[in-house]
């Protein structure tokens, strides 16, 4: 019998529940069997909830099965799963599943699809063209592509790429650099991530677009340690790109050269703003630049430097390979094209959701998500990562886009939606925020550095006095007047963050703060009982033993 | 005269200078490789780094000490990395790290007494549609339950 092509996930998702040990126990079983099987390790396509997802290649197509167990696979195997047999852990055609075939995957488009270490599969899959298309094209051409896509950056500023990269273009100096930005630090997103364990090459055409347009020749990845399958997935795919010329002087014979090197981050959040970015590359302490200039005039070692989101660049090729006009089609306002949103936490399916903008909270959360994982009400969702606000259930009907978020004094960042239910503490939520932004302050300047850490102090001081009367029924009217003082004094205090600190960190640790006070004031204020910690901790506890 | 541990020290970061004192702004570069080969950028690392690249000691230190991922000591045999971001407190993390400090018996930033597991705290793995998470030895794990860790802490020869 020929040899059966299976795919299991090598995402760090998927590996995290298992799929390592379901990969080898495929191949110990399709051995004891006879049957001859080859393994991908391809990337996740993003529907964590049934990962492990296990793909067969058949005469009919590629036939999912999932979630996955490394003990279930003797039995799936005994059923046919090498053949596509019938099992309740079938599911059938991947593409045809309502989850994926909904969504409109152009940046995602090879996610899960292709094996992230084959520079073949990814130029079977459509993969260089946007780089063939740049090659033909003057540089101010290619830059113009990319500002009338109407592509904004994807790391959160939503700064209009092509603006920046005219900017750099601009610049009458022969050492440019393209800085690509993977220090997904945000809790909630990790579609940076999948795409560069799945889909490794578009980020370096999309960065060798960037170069040739620009002027540049070297360009870096600056990756969070915490991503050790990215890392590992990058080099594998730097390494086949430089071999067949992809990469390196005189690339695919254009007479242009390019280059990347990847540098790995070292646990540090404020990092992944981009100038404290830059001064990491250089070897320093990643404490924030004052801007300007601007990193396009002087970046990194001074010189002219496009920084760009991981997300941003892979889909420049996009642009190019299928043309600006299609890309603009998609999308509402001036938020054009796609977001591959990321939605996680307390969520029963979570995972990646590549939309034109426009699709509503509402949308994600239940069309997509299926409701809270533990099945109790969803009270808010975080958009935007810890440095965004949070919305209650209120607000789902807001669209998930750039200018409608950010007329709820809310904001899209990097399109990471974290889902809570009805146990969430706001105020427990606002004290975290602080306390995040006191742990990763580069100490710069001031009101980040002391205004976090005097905050984390007043949301205690809030926490304790909304005990007030819990105990004997009677309330203390002096103590209320302190709390609505208090109040007040969180209210002031991200005033000053807000209009004083140097950067996002400081400048935007008031957004979860301050939609936290506003849409639930309640857990906020003294309520008898309802926050006592005997109860929250029992149902905290309960909680764990139900997951 | 110096010690072995000295020597294997200077071998260490001198080829690590080797590697990467070529390149622009090396410094976070030579840190990493240091701490790979000896699970730690010890203190008496930095005067001979920051002589390799001219630098003072303070700007070796100052960089050591900014970036949450070097250590100055050597960590337990398990790094436990728990996340304790947005997302995993979504999954209730809280009840989760008080389940991991009970068993282990230490606090973040800390090692159990007979050097087995080091426990840490880290904001965001980006496995958050899996929460909650945490990395062992570089290895990710996700919807971890206390079952879970009980599991692996007898794997780590904790005492129960």
């Amino acid at each position: 019998m020929s040899t059966v092509t299976v795919y299991v996930p090598g995402d760090a998702s998927a590996a995290s529940v298992g799929a390592d040990g379901v990969a080898r126990a495929l191949e110990i079983e399709a051995a004891k069997r006879g049957r001859g099987v080859r393994i991908v390790r391809n990337g996740s396509r993003g529907l964590y909830w049934l990962e492990p997802l296990v793909e067969v290649v058949t005469p009919v197509g590629r036939i999912a099965y999932g979630p996955v167990h490394a003990a279930q696979v003797p039995k799936l195997l005994d059923a046919g799963l090498l053949d596509g047999g019938p099992h309740e852990l079938r599911l059938g055609d991947m593409a045809a599943h309502p989850w994926l075939s909904s969504q409109q995957r152009l940046t995602g488009e090879r996610l899960g699809v292709v094996d992230p270490s084959s520079l073949d599969d990814y130029l079977a899959h459509g993969g260089y063209r946007g780089l063939e298309a740049a090659l033909a094209m003057a540089p101010a051409d290619i830059v113009r592509a990319v500002t009338e896509s109407g592509l904004r950056g994807r790391g959160g500023a939503a700064f209009p790429t092509g603006i920046k990269w005219q900017t750099v273009l601009d610049q009458k100096v022969a050492r440019k650099f393209i800085a690509c930005n993977a220090d997904e630090g945000d809790s909630g997103t990790f579609s940076d991530r999948m795409q560069m364990e799945g889909d490794p090459f578009s980020l370096l055409e999309g960065m060798t677009i960037a170069g040739i347009a620009v002027g540049a020749t070297q360009g870096y990845i600056y990756l969070r340690v915490e991503y050790p399958h990215a890392a590992r997935s990058l080099l594998r795919a730097l390494q086949a790109a430089r071999e067949r010329g992809y990469l390196g002087v005189n690339l695919r014979g254009s007479g242009r050269d390019f280059d990347i090197a990847v540098r790995l981050g070292a646990g540090a959040y404020i990092c992944g703003e981009e100038t404290s970015m830059l001064e990491s590359l250089e070897g320093r302490r990643g404490e924030v630049r004052v801007r300007p200039p601007l990193p396009a005039i002087k970046g990194l070692f001074g010189q002219p430097t496009v920084v760009n989101n991981v997300v941003t660049l892979a889909t420049v090729p996009v642009v190019l390979a299928r043309g600006a006009q299609f890309y603009k089609e998609f999308g509402m306002g001036r938020s054009r094209g796609t977001i591959p949103l990321q939605l996680a936490g307390n969520v029963r399916c979570g995972g990646l959701v590549e939309r034109a903008f426009g699709l509503t909270v509402k949308e994600l959360v239940y069309d997509y998500g299926g409701g809270s994982a533990t099945g109790r009400p969803i009270r808010a969702v975080q958009i935007g990562g810890p440095l965004g606000a949070y919305l209650p259930a209120a607000e789902f009907d807001t669209p998930l886009d750039y200018e409608a978020l950010a007329a709820k004094n809310a904001l899209l960042g990097h399109g990471g939606v974290v889902v809570f239910d009805d146990r969430v503490d706001m105020a427990r939520m606002a004290r975290y925020a602080l306390e995040f932004c006191a742990v990763e302050s580069c100490g710069k300047c001031t009101p980040c550095r002391i205004g976090s850490a005097r905050g984390v102090e007043l949301v205690d001081r809030i926490i304790a006095g909304r005990t007030n009367g819990a105990r004997n029924g009677a309330r203390d009217i002096k103590q209320d007047i302190n709390q609505d003082a208090d109040l007040a004094l969180l209210d002031e205090l991200c005033d000053t963050m807000f209009n004083g600190s140097l950067c996002g960190l400081g400048g935007m640790t008031p957004f979860p703060v301050r939609s936290a006070l506003k849409h639930f004031r309640e857990d906020f204020q003294p309520s008898p009982g309802a926050h006592a910690p005997s109860s929250n901790a029992a149902a905290a506890a309960a909680s764990v033993r139900v997951g | 005269m110096s010690t072995p541990g000295q020597e294997k020290l200077q071998r260490c970061v001198s080829g690590a200078l080797v590697r990467f004192a070529h390149e622009p702004g090396p410094l976070l570069e030579i840190l990493h490789a240091v701490q790979n080969e000896l699970g730690c950028v010890p203190a008496e690392a930095v005067p001979l780094i920051a002589d390799g690249l001219n630098l003072s000691r303070a700007e070796v230190h100052g960089v050591v000490s900014f970036y949450h991922h070097f250590r100055e000591h050597t960590p337990g045999r398990y790094v436990v990395q728990l996340c304790r971001a947005e997302a995993c407190q979504s999954m209730n993390a809280h009840a989760l790290e008080e389940f991991v400090r009970g068993r282990l018996r230490i606090g973040f930033g800390e090692t159990t007494p007979d050097g087995r597991v080091s426990l840490e705290a880290v904001y965001c793995l980006g496995n958050c549609a899996c929460a909650p998470s945490m990395m062992v030895n570089g290895e990710l794990h996700g919807r971890v339950t206390p079952e879970r860790i009980g599991e692996l802490a007898r794997e780590w020869g904790v005492p129960a």
